[in-house]
């Protein structure tokens, strides 16, 4: 049987290269985006291609990473999650009630010990994972309706927080995570890297993670196969929003303040990394690997417009017809590959 | 008469494969106007490829296609769609979410001077198009809310009244009560009449002979014998298709048939006064270990809402469930797998992953069993690559994506899934659908096994000869309530239909 199977695989990929490639739109798309990127900045610009540089990048696009592992997992499911951003802003700003603040700080907060406040911020956004995951699985909410209320309700909570105010200091263990680094390397470029590292490890070697493609694969048939479709559907709404709020807190502690509308950026690049690195909208297909490219892609392309002239409104532009052009491929990579397997 | 008319289709040479596999070697096929020609083989054996390429859904193969004498290429199904070719294919391929008349008018809605739909009038002629063929059906009703036997008709429809010159029909009657596919007969009658061309592919070699004025059999991705159906047999088709004396594995079923004692082993499921809204109505009964409980009925008749209830995939409205004497509520089909309850709905689709390897299709069901926290690819093949062996299930590569399988193929990993550890209570509906002679022996060969080992098994299915040939003891459900209950006593084809 083995051999026939090498046969098989090896006639498979005699067929040719072409309907090969196909199949693999999804996966080549970015990675030739990525180079391409690359090499136009590195022309046209000599600080762009720098080792400095490199690490601005990695730095810049860490936050977004953090929150993207969890993004990852919902569109994988083919669901959504937009109060990403605002689990990240109420998570940041909650480390920080629960921190001593210096006496100019003028919000009535509650200090605790750091372990205690970081406890409580993860249970924070644990929380509104757990209410998301409720809504779209008990209630029957889409969660794009759902997350958007959540992310109504998180800033409310922000906002009530905060009240208009600016809070400085994180405990001690998110500041070094956050705004530290060791032997050169900044801290929060580890913790991105091995949160990616740990979501990808999850998805390809776990059960768990099967089933978070299978359901994406096609819900009615999981179904069928006895999975509990819900428990899947609402275990990613959590790791979302959990990873939202570490990404949050490391995010204030990098920034070195927690106030309102801080992240409202990442909800967009974190969703244009997860679609932009190739992951299928319509679930199932793609992965942490896909969205480690789409960082770069991003990454790049806004460190990139810092290096070479270019009018800063302009970039705005750019980066929205960048991602449309991703989103044409996402969309046809998804045909392409139904057709060849049809 | 035929004789005289030049052929419409004619393909010469027609070589096909799909990466190692080749589907079709050499075939030469020809398409007369006013014609119905019926085709049949064994699962597997080139039959939707070769009308997939007639379709242009495959435009890629070898060989020569000529339409009205001129060589042709199709780029795509489109193409084929205005040189006259229209398809039902194997798998449904309607729209659930649109209303039955957007599925009636797909892709050439009647619109105002404005290009605004007219839903009025769309909705009342394709009320009118159906009403023609027998549907009764509000046009306005999402079509995935339809019993699937009703989707299958809506999609026929559509196609038969499409005006297309040439019209194939993949297996369109899997999912068809008698009466209906009484009516599509003599739809395909008239239309014949009318000169159009029309193929049609089945795996009931009754119905082929019946309607058919050619015969072409497939084996093997190559045509083996082309006759007038007037001047063949089932038995001799057969054995065309498989080579061995066939005939002993296809019986009639018309002479009576008789059940056996009722076994007085354990009850496994006790059904009490199960209703669903206008679906079923107080519908008791039980199923034991060892035995296989056949029900039977029309289409739409509840069968398709009891399985998905037993299966928790459904809540009833009423009425309990006891599993083994405890009596259960399934939140989801996890709780029904849980207390030990499998399904293998009618509907492949719905069952199946198309995307993903056939390993992955196999183990997905019963993957917690396997492995704790960590996957385990190399077992999960093995146990995939047993049940492929043992079901037949060809090409038996279980890394190729479960989409390249053919049609009774993809049904036998349907099967497949359940049979690694074995559930005490084994609900199949539609069991042999789609499935060539052969394999449909194998699945009863295989229920029949199953029975032996002890599990309580219960077929749904609104064919006669599937029930007849698998059941212990038969229910006949009619209308949502349970009529009549054979046991210990003859039973037939006739007896059945008369029942429902
Ligand atoms: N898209 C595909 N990719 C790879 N192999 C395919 C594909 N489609 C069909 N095949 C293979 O081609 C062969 C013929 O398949 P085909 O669907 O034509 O069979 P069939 O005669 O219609 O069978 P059935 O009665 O089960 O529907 C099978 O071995 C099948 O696995
Ligand atoms: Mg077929």
């Amino acid at each position: 049987m083995a051999s026939s199977e090498t046969a098989l695989a090896a006639g498979q990929r005699a067929r040719g290269l072409a309907p090969f490639l196909r199949s693999q739109m999804r996966n080549i798309a970015p990675f030739l985006t990525l180079i391409f990127l690359s090499g136009f900045f590195a022309l046209a610009s000599p600080s762009f291609a720098t080792l400095d540089n490199l690490g601005n990048i990695l730095t810049q696009v860490s936050v977004t990473g953090i929150i993207a592992v969890g993004l990852t997992f919902v569109i994988l499911c083919a669901e959504i999650d937009l109060s990403i951003a605002s689990i990240a802003n109420v998570t940041g700003i909650a480390v920080a009630y629960f921190t001593l603040q210096e006496s100019y700080v003028n919000i009535p907060n509650i200090p605790l010990p750091g372990a205690a406040a970081i406890l409580l911020a993860i249970l924070l956004c644990a929380f509104l994972g757990l209410v998301n995951a409720l809504g779209l699985t008990m209630i029957g909410i889409p969660s794009f309706i759902m997350t958007l209320a959540m992310m109504q309700i998180a800033a409310g909570i922000s906002a009530l927080l905060v009240r208009g105010q600016i809070a400085y200091k994180v405990p001690g263990v998110i500041t070094t995570l956050g705004s530290g680094s060791i032997g050169g390397i900044p801290w929060i470029v580890i913790v991105a890297a091995i949160m990616l590292l740990l979501g990808h490890l999850v998805l390809t070697y776990t059960r768990f993670g099967r089933y978070v493609y299978m359901v994406g694969g096609n819900r009615e048939a999981a179904e069928y196969s006895g999975l509990n479709v819900k428990l899947i559907l609402g275990a990613v709404m959590v790791i979302s929003a959990v990873c939202s709020g570490i990404g949050g807190m490391l995010g204030v502690a990098h920034f070195g303040s927690a106030q309102q509308n801080e992240f409202d950026t990442y909800l967009l690049d974190s969703i244009a990394a997860v679609v932009v690195g190739g992951t299928s909208l319509f679930g199932g297909r793609g992965g942490i690997g896909n969205t480690i490219v789409g960082l770069f892609v991003l990454g790049v392309l806004n460190n990139g417009l810092d290096h070479v002239n270019i009018d800063s409104f302009l970039k705005i532009l750019i980066r929205g017809l960048i991602l449309l052009a991703a989103l044409v491929i996402n969309v046809y990579a998804q045909r392409l590959r139904e057709k060849a397997v049809e | 008469m035929r004789e005289d008319r030049s052929p419409i289709l004619e393909l010469q040479g027609i070589t096909k494969s799909f990466g190692g596999v080749e589907a079709l070697r050499g075939v030469d096929f020809a398409l007369s106007p006013g014609e119905i020609h019926g085709l049949v083989g064994e699962n597997g054996a080139g039959k939707s490829t070769l009308m997939k390429i007639i379709a242009g859904v495959h435009t890629e193969f070898s060989g020569r296609f000529l339409i009205d004498g001129q060589e042709t290429h199709f780029r795509s199904a489109r193409d084929a769609h205005s040189a006259g070719i229209a398809m039902v294919h194997q798998e449904l391929s309607v729209a659930p979410d649109l209303t039955v008349a957007e599925n009636v008018f797909l892709g050439n809605q009647p619109t105002n001077r404005l290009g605004l739909v007219q839903w009025r009038r769309m909705a009342r002629e394709a009320g009118e198009q159906l009403a023609r063929f027998g549907i009764d059906v509000d046009p306005m009703s999402r079509l995935g809310d339809l019993p699937i036997g009703l989707q299958q008709l809506i999609e026929i429809a559509r196609v038969l009244f499409s005006g297309a010159r040439i019209v194939i029909l993949d297996e369109p009657t899997s999912a068809l009560s008698p009466p209906e596919v009484e009516r599509l007969f003599a739809t395909l009658r008239r239309l014949r009449d009318e000169g159009t061309a029309i193929v049609f592919i089945s795996h009931f070699i009754e119905d082929i002979l019946r309607v058919s004025d050619t015969v072409t059999v497939f084996r093997n991705g190559r045509k083996v014998a082309e006759t007038a159906s007037a001047a063949t047999s089932k038995g001799a088709l057969i054995e065309a298709m498989i080579g061995r004396g066939g005939e002993a594995l296809e019986h009639s079923y018309s002479d009576d048939l008789m059940l056996p004692r009722p076994s007085d082993s354990a009850v496994v499921l006790k059904v009490d006064q199960l209703s669903l809204a206008r679906s079923l109505k107080d519908i008791s009964f039980e199923a034991r270990a060892g035995e296989v409980l056949g029900i039977y009925g029309f289409m739409g008749c509840g069968q398709q809402e009891l399985s998905r209830i037993l299966f928790g995939k459904l809540k009833s409205d009423g009425g309990t469930l006891a599993v083994d004497g405890k009596p259960k509520t399934f939140a989801s089909t996890a709780a029904a797998r849980r207390a030990g309850v499998a399904l293998v709905p009618e509907s492949r689709r719905d069952m199946l992953f198309h995307q993903e390897p056939v390993y992955k299709n196999i183990s997905i069901s019963i993957l917690d069993r396997i492995s704790a926290l960590l996957l385990k690819p190399a077992q999960e093949r093995d146990i995939a690559q047993r049940q492929v062996e043992q079901l037949q299930i060809r090409p038996p590569v279980v890394g190729l994506d479960l989409g390249m399988l053919s049609g009774g193929n993809q049904q036998k990993v349907a099967l497949a899934k359940w049979l690694t550890y074995p559930p005490k209570l084994l609900v199949l509906c539609e069991p042999t659908r789609g499935m060539d002679v052969g394999a449909k022996n194998d699945v009863i060969n295989i229920v029949r096994d199953l029975r032996t080992k002890g599990l309580a098994i219960i077929v749904l299915s609104t064919e006669p000869e599937t029930v007849l040939s698998l059941a212990d003891r038969i229910l006949v459900l009619k209308r949502g309530a349970l009529v009549r209950e054979f046991k210990n006593e003859p039973v037939s084809k006739d007896r059945l239909l008369e029942a429902a």
